[in-house]
């Protein structure tokens, strides 16, 4: 019974412990002049929509629920928003050369196709974020005009 | 003897909360992970470690010859409909781009090179860690990229660009050979496509 008394100690202070190492939080009070929605006349529902399904793993401002400060979910958040940045920030939309806009918009019209994004981890928790049909359509309509305008 | 016996209740309380609570984080974390995650760092080591083996082989191959051959080997891994070896060799391509060095050209032609490099980059490695189907998704938008470098750096060898009508609105690649093997749709339409213009 003893080990079981040492195993529960460890246990609580470890996940006390790991509550206490901080984490990078991907927030930002203002939105560059590169974004994506500052620098393309994009319709006010899609604008919502973007900022619902993608803004949050796809610029510099999450929203965290209450639970992503907590350890280890935070970290497996943290690794989420790092990789969805690096494949594409919408806040430094206008950075990009125009191959590299036509790349990303052909990769967001595949993805929303092929039902790719948003992540079912994320959609899971934010079931708002899932496309309708409509909605997908919508969306892939505007991105693919915005394509053919590079 | 009642001591230990609130103690050990104590313990066990705590114990218990503590487990319910790990599992509880555990299964949110797998919930969410389910799938994307665990594929995506599978694929990630995959790619990484045929490029470390790659990169070795390769050192001091920095000119748009290198690039090219990669290209075509990645481009003969399509037609064959091999998905295992078409990961290889972009994750190969994508650490040869890497490695081309611009220095010799012209400001504007560097800054269009750089630009290039950087997309095709990224297309590699996608090629790198996704199916076949995806792999060509991305071959499209890699040979337009890897023409416009051709455009710039030219080549040492006669080229063929390609077309295929039926592919994605009509898409074209490179080969060093005249006739067509099609590495967008491989056996199942080798042949679809004809040769639209002859480099060198």
């Amino acid at each position: 019974m003893k080990i079981v008394k040492i195993i529960a100690i460890i246990l609580l202070v470890a996940f006390v412990g790991i509550q206490f190492i901080p984490t990078t939080r991907n927030q930002s009070d203002t939105v560059p002049s590169t974004d994506f929605m500052l620098v393309n006349n994009v319709p006010e529902t899609i604008q919502k929509k973007l900022q619902v399904s993608c803004y949050d793993c796809h610029s510099n401002n999450t929203q965290y629920p209450w639970y992503n400060k907590i350890q280890p979910v935070a970290w497996f958040l943290e690794d989420h928003i790092k990789e969805g940045k690096a494949e594409l920030n919408f806040n430094e939309w206008d950075s990009l050369s125009s191959r590299r806009k036509a790349s990303k918009l052909r990769s967001i019209i595949k993805q929303i196709e092929n039902g790719e994004m948003p992540l079912d981890s994320y959609t899971l928790i934010h079931s708002e974020a899932t496309f309708t049909e409509a909605e997908a359509e919508e969306l892939i309509n505007f991105i693919t005009q915005l394509k053919d305008s590079l | 003897m009642s001591k230990l016996k609130s103690t050990l209740g104590i313990v066990a309380i705590a114990f218990i909360t503590l487990t319910v609570m790990s599992c509880k984080d555990n299964s949110k974390e797998q919930n969410s992970t389910d799938g994307d995650h665990s594929q995506m760092n599978h694929d990630n080591s995959d790619g990484h470690h045929d490029g470390e083996k790659k990169e070795m082989a390769m050192s001091g191959d920095s000119n748009a010859q290198a690039v090219l051959n990669d290209y075509f080997n990645l481009k003969n891994a399509l037609v064959g409909d091999d998905n295992g070896k078409a990961k290889e060799l972009g994750a190969t391509l994508a650490t040869s781009l890497g490695n081309f060095d611009a220095s010799q050209y012209t400001d504007t032609q560097q800054s269009e090179l750089k630009d290039i490099v950087e997309d095709a980059v990224e297309h590699a490695e996608h090629i790198s860690e996704s199916d076949i189907a995806h792999q060509r998704e991305h071959f499209k938008v890699l040979s337009k990229d890897v023409i416009d470098m051709v455009a710039i750096t030219g080549a040492e060898m006669k080229l063929y660009e390609q077309f295929c009508p039926m592919y994605d609105g009509g898409t074209a690649w490179l080969s060093t050979k005249e006739e067509v093997r099609n590495p967008y749709y491989g056996s199942q339409m080798l042949k679809c496509g004809k040769v639209q213009r002859e480099i060198n």
